[in-house]
């Protein structure tokens, strides 16, 4: 009978001490407190915004959409180091490097971004790539629109995520400005693109 | 080999509070370390000869009371009774000094550990974590040079990162023999530097690249690749030569990156050849077979595997078939092309040479090779090395440093038997007996050896006829040992495998009775189905093709090229079986070819030329490609005589119950020294850096193969009336080359040319092998 014991105490306390103090209806003061916010409430200015009617500004620093920055003259600022792939918690990102030559210079220095892609499923926008990229290559934008139908479409790639040439630059692949080396890129001694640059 | 180590006088001294001994002559960070004391350090490598450069190690050391007044650098002070040491974890002194030591090496390195090939597996960044001070007190500006320069073809060097070690100065100079790289300057711009006219072109160069404590030394082809812990690592084992060298294979998203010399004291110590090191691009290739094909109506079309393996068990029904394994088949892949020759195809007309042969070589390798136990260690400890038919350093570079540590340990003396004193030979300091190809027979005649003496014969020594009874007669009669060293992997393996004409698996004789039945027995087969007479070489299997006597041949791994004057016609008439990676001129021809695993990806083991089993894992984990030996094992079960394995694992559990034979070898009749040809002979033999069909799609390996040259030397070259860099032009009745004129130290009447350079196929354009008679001219 002892295993019964613990199992019957139990039914016990369920029947005995299970009180709910029931009060009685409110005083009508306190009811018309309540009535009054929500009355109050139709004159307050409404902060509500009608999207996507209306957008509103981000904040200055918000994460959205990654963009792959270039250097003045067009030529891009990856160097396919692949830190930002390593910083990822997410894993979303997939960068594959390439050798740069005299011929087909996509950006100063040895190497390039041949394939970069970030997949937006799994990014978290918590911007440790950003921190990781050595050439400030890799910033964040402040688009957030980001939804779509597919997940192939989710997967953003170079050419997506590429800053869109502005004027004065060229489409790489192209040689370094005249009379310039990889130094002068990264010191910011490169304003613009040369005639001369220009690739067939 | 059980070598009776000598009785070394012992020296006890206390490290840290514990007492050690250890022989005589070890130095104090060895002594440290049979403690497990750590003692941090760069410079200091256990192959090189201490220097003392990077001053990371330095401890405090007193000798019965009185102590060295400043700390000391622990890698180039050898152990003293009495001695008391104390490392940074008991001496104050000694920490500050390894942390401003540190601090020191760190003012002028770069901060790009970010991106540096050797960050994650760096010993200066590791060791600043360790033995560091948190924080720099350097705030001038660091000294930067210009960054990448080449020093060759296949290794940069980033002079900022470098700190100064001399360990690849000292490795070059000291284990490959290639003095080309040096410091230069003074103070603070000292830096590595190659001299101005020579850039280094070691076949070692790799090596320097792994024991670069920075990464100042980068490889070309890996630079910027990958970091050490995205990579997969596989201990494997190297299939471009028959060293036997311990690898380890890093593969990332299922390509191989890049390869690094294993340590494996017994062999390839810690060191490889930049072969192994740098030519894996071709599993990686394009115009890879990825799928079985079979020949309709003149053109091979893709099929299914069921239908190829269909056709293929078709084509070989019934038929006389022959098997020509190339060289470099697995010991498990040549043992299942044995069985399948024997138990599937009822032949013995198998061979693994496709390369110049001969029977006299057959017999030789029946007789004297297979199941031989001559090792590395036997080099080590020998009087004399002879070597013959044999340049180390191009067709075996892994021999070649051993046979080099010990001419330096020991003065070892060695006798080279060539037409041309090479650079490799001056570099062992070899006695060198120059005589003309085919002759080699007359002056191993000549030498008196011990019993301690190697005898190193190259596979290329068959060309002369007698020079392998020459080896033969000389071992008997001075009890010296025979090192047969072929250039491919896979030929000690086949050879032990029984993939060739005269010998069942284990070096069993085909002629003897009580080995066919115990090689039956275990094949559960009749006794009778194994064919009593020796089966047909690999050019004699060709020509039985071209007369129509044989009607199927299975082929795997093959370059015809590679045999002289090959007969093409067999390949037209009879049914042809391929099993290839790559397209070549077997494919072109065959009926069926099915695509096999490269080394990478598949599991196995070699035999290097001592007999010794180097067993390797899958490296690459996913590949569409199959094993020879399972494919093998899919067309016998396809012909109702199914072969018992269809794994790797399988087949090496069988052949190690094959493996030994108590029984007698084949029995060794001696060929007489040819007489030599009238006129200019040719020498020729493959460098290591050539037209390897393992070597495609390797720029920077390429970039530093020997340039291909004809060498002669000054009395010939008085005689045509050339000089150095002169065309001349070689001939024979198959065809012609045009090269220019190097003048070596050649013996008279003799043109030297590189059997398998890009523009010279002395073989394949020449159709003559050594000592055969040529036509030389000036010009074209």
């Amino acid at each position: 009978m002892s295993e019964l014991e613990p199992k019957r105490a139990i039914d016990g306390a369920a029947e005995e001490s299970i009180h709910i103090p029931i009060a009685g209806p409110a005083s009508l003061f306190t009811q018309l407190k309540g009535f009054w916010v929500t009355f109050a409430a139709q004159f307050k200015k409404v902060t509500t915004v009608q999207y996507p009617e209306v957008k509103e500004p981000t904040a200055p620093r918000f994460h959205g959409r990654h963009q792959l920055n270039r250097h003045p003259d067009g030529l891009e600022k990856c160097i396919g180091c692949e830190l930002c792939a390593w910083a990822c918690p997410a894993d979303a990102i997939y960068v594959e490097g390439a050798d740069n030559s005299d011929e087909q210079r996509y950006s100063p220095g040895e190497r390039y971004g041949k394939v970069y892609q970030i997949n937006y499923l799994r990014c978290i926008f918590c911007g440790l790539c950003i921190e990781a990229c050595p050439t400030r290559a890799l910033t964040m934008t402040n688009e957030y629109e980001l939804a779509d139908d597919s997940r192939k479409k989710l997967i953003f790639e170079k050419e997506d995520l590429l800053a869109p040439l502005r004027s004065g630059m060229l489409q790489p692949p192209h040689p370094y400005y005249p009379g310039t080396d990889d130094q002068d890129y990264y010191h910011g001694r490169v304003t613009e693109a040369h005639p001369s640059q220009e690739q067939k | 080999m059980t070598a009776v180590q000598p009785q070394t006088d012992l020296i006890t001294l206390t490290i840290d509070g514990f007492e050690v001994t250890v022989p005589k002559g070890t130095l104090v960070i060895r002594a440290a370390e049979q403690l497990g004391i750590q003692i941090p350090r760069f410079c200091d490598h256990p192959l090189l000869s201490p220097v003392g450069a990077c001053r990371q190690c330095l401890v405090d050391i007193e000798i019965n009371g009185r102590a060295f007044p400043k700390p000391q650098a622990s890698c180039t002070i050898p152990v003293e009774n009495g001695m008391v040491v104390k490392t940074q974890l008991t001496s104050e002194v000694a920490h500050k000094a390894q942390e401003g030591v540190m601090e020191f090496l760190l003012v002028n390195h770069p901060l790009d550990c970010p991106v540096c090939d050797k960050g994650g597996e760096c010993p200066l960044q590791n060791q600043a974590m360790t033995s560091g001070r948190g924080e720099s007190r350097f705030e001038g500006k660091k000294r930067t040079f210009e960054k990448p320069i080449n020093i060759s073809s296949q290794v940069l060097l980033d002079r900022e990162r470098c700190i100064l070690c001399a360990r690849c100065t000292r490795f070059s100079k000291e284990i490959a023999g290639d003095p080309f790289i040096d410091m230069g300057e003074r103070g603070a711009l000292q830096q590595v530097a190659i001299y101005e006219k020579d850039p280094f072109d070691s076949y070692f160069s790799g090596n320097t690249v792994q024991i670069c404590p920075v990464g100042a030394l980068t490889g070309s082809a890996y630079r910027f690749r990958s970091r050490p812990f995205d990579l997969v690592s596989t201990p494997s084992v190297c299939e471009h030569c028959a060293s036997g060298c311990s690898l380890r294979t890093d593969v990332r998203r299922n390509k191989t990156l890049r390869r690094l010399a294993g340590n494996d004291p017994e062999v390839n110590e810690e060191w490889n050849c930049d072969k192994g090191r740098w030519a894996f691009q071709y599993t990686m290739v394009k115009d890879r077979i990825a799928t079985p094909l079979i020949r309709e109506n003149g053109v091979l079309r893709e099929a299914s595997w069921p239908e190829a393996i269909a056709v293929a068990a078709n084509g070989l029904q019934g038929k006389k078939a022959g098997v020509l394994v190339g060289g470099r088949a697995t010991v498990e892949d040549s043992y299942a092309y044995a069985k399948f020759a024997r138990a599937t195809l009822g032949t013995n007309d198998i061979d693994f040479r496709s390369r110049p042969h001969s029977d006299e070589e057959r017999d030789f390798l029946a007789a004297h090779v297979v199941g031989s136990k001559v090792r590395y260690s036997d080099i080590d400890t020998a009087d004399h090395v002879v070597l013959v038919g044999f340049e180390p350093e191009e067709e075996s570079p892994i021999v070649f440093l051993r046979i080099r540590k010990q001419v330096r340990k020991r003065a070892l003396s060695v006798t080279a038997i060539s037409p041309w004193q090479t650079r490799g030979f001056k570099k062992l300091q070899a006695k060198y007996i120059g005589v003309a190809p085919g002759a080699e027979g007359n002056a191993l005649a000549q030498l008196s050896l011990t019993n301690q003496s190697v005898i190193v014969v190259g596979e290329r020594l068959c060309e002369s006829a007698g020079g392998l009874s020459a080896v033969a007669e000389l071992a008997r009669k001075s009890g010296a040992k025979i090192a047969w060293v072929p250039r491919r992997a896979g030929e000690r393996g086949a050879l032990e495998a029984g993939a060739i004409g005269n010998l069942l698996p284990g070096g069993r004789p085909i002629s003897d009775a009580a080995a066919r039945v115990d090689v039956a027995a275990a094949w559960s087969i009749e006794s009778d189905s194994i064919p009593t007479s020796a089966g047909s070489d690999s050019k004699a299997i060709f020509a039985a093709a071209a007369r129509g006597e044989i009607k199927a041949l299975v082929i795997g791994g093959v370059d015809p090229f590679d045999m002289h004057a090959p007969d093409f016609a067999g390949l037209e008439s009879a049914f042809v079986l391929s099993l290839e990676l790559r397209p070549s001129a077997i494919t072109e021809r065959a009926d069926v070819v099915l695509p096999v695993a490269a080394v990478t990806e598949k599991s196995g083991s070699f035999m290097s030329w001592e007999g010794r089993t180097r067993s390797f894992e899958q490296a690459v984990p996913e590949t569409p490609h199959q094993s020879d030996l399972y494919i093998l094992s899919l067309i016998a079960e396809a012909l109702g005589k199914p072969l018992g394995f269809s794994t790797v694992r399988g087949a090496a559990k069988e052949f190690g119950t094959l493996a030994n034979w108590d029984g007698a070898r084949a029995s060794f009749t001696s060929h007489p020294v040819a007489n030599a040809a009238q006129g200019v002979t040719l020498a020729s033999w493959r460098q290591l850096l050539d037209n390897g069909s393992l070597q495609v799609n390797e720029p920077n390996l390429a970039g530093t193969a020997r340039k291909a040259v004809a060498r002669i030397n000054a009395q010939l070259a008085a005689k045509l009336g050339v000089a150095n860099g002169d065309l001349v032009t070689i001939s024979t009745d198959h065809g012609a080359l045009s090269l220019n004129v190097e003048l070596s130290d050649l013996v008279d009447d003799v043109v030297w040319l590189p059997r398998n350079a890009v523009a010279s196929q002395s073989l394949r354009m020449l159709g003559v092998l050594n000592g055969a008679q040529v036509n030389i001219r000036k010009g074209l």
